[in-house]
């Protein structure tokens, strides 16, 4: 088995570029003196001030709809569609009292901690064991779990479908809880595998000699060393449980049972008439949970998507 | 090898054999395996029983709640002659190629922006990765209402300017319905290959571009010479995952257009579902998922054997 191609990059910097260590590494500086502000302006800022409206668009559109008055949303002639001067929270009110939201939210979140602890456990074993125990075939093993990292859901939902018909899972959590880290574990183990090879083994060597064990050393010597990681990790399975959508689309039927992204696509038309003003806010609060979670650990996050690259 | 000296042939204790229980204990074979187990279980259970699982369906007539009877190639022969089928590869490879194509190239070029100096550096970068972080299916809504039919913001901007005098019919029209969920997957896409391939950029030495400027290259041809050959690894594994990721999208289209109109934009994916699931047939739609398999394995062979080759022009082993 060959081993998975190892990119040199380095992932902290790039969210980090303020901070004077890295500013060091940041080779950007070098050259700019040599346009003049006019060509800068042309160059750089306006393609680049261009792409990043296009990219934040939708989200103004998302948040203003979601506070728009009915009246307002789908009259374009007489008032100014891109703004309000008379916000209203009917939209989130009716979203978080009047409807099933809440519940979703709850379900999705349930969903997304249970599975993500699960892969977590189960990818730092297995990434400990691949990294320092090298049995025999670990490397062979590596190799397969970084293969099943690109086996996709839409191939496997409709047999799984039956599994969890014949398990008796069908329209449970524990349909998701249980086929989530079939995508997670992959991922986080192929993530830690990374930051167990950054820390020193003579750290292990020297518990070893003083008598400790296999699972003393994981826990009190390497699991403390690689927290980083394991943020990292636990961040990017978590935004992924919630992202989720075809499974869950197809094992769970009842509206009690959904999660955020399954039941706003269906539950939120009614026939012909969409609710865009309750779609639109169920839009923004479903997503602010990972927004929130990402401003927080911005760093944890790059690292742990570049890692997928990197490793 | 730090196991073996778990018994220390110095001291006065008489050598203990060592039992079963022990060898296990120590060998790194069995503790390798107990290490496994978990994630194997996992994985073994709902990924790699699954899919061949799925390769048994597809030659059965299973439907949804009855047990299939093995009928062989059938349902291959039947999607063969399916045009349905075949609109939806080729949307698929449409889609695949025309969104990655782009994606590769506004994100390459994003990466460069945002690689050069500036002011709140920092805050724009992590600005512009948050398409990729909210949830596609609640994007893929917001993208549902700016391409109304009747309220879509752009049709009234294009009309207040004069361009147009009737809304444009975004997700209703076969041309425009596809334009429209490519313009989605590119939004979507680009943060991911900006950023990454921003990581990469950061490893490039600007000793090479002094150097390059001083025997007088042209920016284009420091980019040509320098920058492309530095990142073309991580170009590479770049573009495997945004292809396959994109070869088997789901989500997006569900949520903005369910394959309509007339299966202008089913992909491969979507008309799975649509058989499988909705249509109860689930041999068929088995059919078609596998039938996606070919072009997986040739996305990831092709960007394997191109990493490899790279490898070993760079003077390291072929191993």
């Amino acid at each position: 088995m060959t081993e998975i191609p190892t990119l040199p990059v380095d992932v902290k910097a790039v969210l980090t570029a303020t901070s004077p260590t890295v500013a060091r590494d940041d080779h950007s500086e070098g050259m700019s003196y040599l346009e003049s502000l006019p060509r800068r302006m042309v160059t750089l800022y306006l393609p680049l001030s261009l792409i990043v409206i296009v990219l934040l668009f939708p989200f103004y559109w998302m948040a203003l709809t979601a506070i728009k008055p009915d009246d307002q949303l789908l009259d374009l002639n007489t008032f100014n569609p891109f703004w309000t001067w008379n916000p209203t929270f009917k939209h989130i009110y009716k979203l978080l009292f009047e409807s099933y939201y809440p519940l979703w939210l709850w379900n999705t979140m349930y969903v997304a901690i249970c599975s993500t602890i699960l892969s977590i456990l189960a990818s730092v074993l297995a990434a400990y064991a691949i990294v320092r125990l090298r049995y025999r075939g670990a490397q062979w093993v590596g190799g397969l779990i970084f293969l099943s990292y690109l086996v996709p859901p839409s191939i496997l939902f409709i047999p799984l479908a039956t599994v969890v018909y014949q398990y008796g899972l069908f329209d449970t959590p524990f349909a998701l809880i249980l086929t989530y880290p079939t995508i997670l574990i992959p991922f986080s183990t192929w993530l830690l595998m990374g930051y167990f090879k950054t820390i020193p083994f003579e750290l292990e060597e020297c518990a070893l000699i003083d008598g400790a064990s296999r699972w003393q050393i994981l826990t009190k010597i390497v699991l403390p060393l690689a927290i980083p990681g394991l943020i990292s990790a636990f961040i990017f399975c978590f935004t992924l449980c919630w992202n989720e959508f075809i499974y869950a689309l197809t094992f769970l039927t009842s509206v009690q049972n959904k999660t955020v992204p399954v039941a706003i696509v269906n539950e939120f038309v009614d026939g012909d008439v969409y609710r865009w003003g309750s779609l639109m806010a169920g839009a923004l609060v479903g997503s602010l949970p990972l927004v929130i979670l990402y401003a927080f650990f911005v760093e944890h996050y790059v690292s742990a998507m570049t890692g997928a690259v990197k490793e | 090898m730090a196991d073996i000296a778990l018994e220390p042939r110095t001291g006065r204790r008489p050598i203990r054999e060592a039992t079963t229980w022990d060898q296990i204990r120590a060998n790194r074979n069995w503790l390798g395996f107990w290490f496994m187990l978990p994630a194997m279980a996992f994985l073994i259970l709902f990924l790699a029983y699954p899919l061949g699982l799925g390769v048994w369906i597809s030659f059965t007539d299973a439907r949804i709640g009855r047990p299939g009877v093995f009928i062989g190639m059938e349902n291959y022969e039947w999607l063969w002659g399916d045009s349905i089928f075949w609109l939806s590869v080729f949307n698929t490879l449409l889609y695949t190629t025309v969104a990655s194509a782009i994606k590769f190239a506004i994100g390459l070029y994003l990466a460069l922006l945002l690689n050069e100096n500036m002011p709140f550096k920092a805050m724009l970068r992590a600005l512009v990765l948050i398409p990729f972080i909210v949830p596609t299916v609640l994007s893929a809504l917001a993208f549902w209402w700016i391409f109304d039919s009747q309220f879509s913001i752009i049709s009234w901007s294009l009309k207040q300017m004069g361009l147009i005098t009737d809304n444009i019919n975004f997700l209703g029209d076969v041309a425009w319905a596809r334009a429209c969920v490519i313009f989605a997957n590119i939004w979507r896409g680009v943060p991911f290959v900006a950023i990454t391939l921003l990581a990469g950029l950061q490893t490039v030495s600007p000793s090479l571009y002094e150097a390059a400027t001083l025997d007088g290259a042209t920016s284009w041809q420091r980019f040509r010479f320098i920058t492309y050959p530095l990142l073309t690894p991580i170009i590479a594994v770049v573009m495997t995952f945004s292809v396959l990721f994109t070869f088997t999208d789901f989500q997006l289209i569900w949520a903005m257009t369910r394959g309509g109109p007339v299966n202008a934009t089913h992909l491969m994916a979507t008309l799975s579902y649509q058989r499988a699931i909705i249509g109860g047939v689930l041999g068929e739609g088995a059919a078609i998922s596998n039938a996606m398999i070919p072009f997986l394995l040739a996305a990831i062979m092709i960007s394997w054997f191109g990493l490899q080759r790279r490898k070993w022009q760079q003077g390291e082993s072929n191993d």
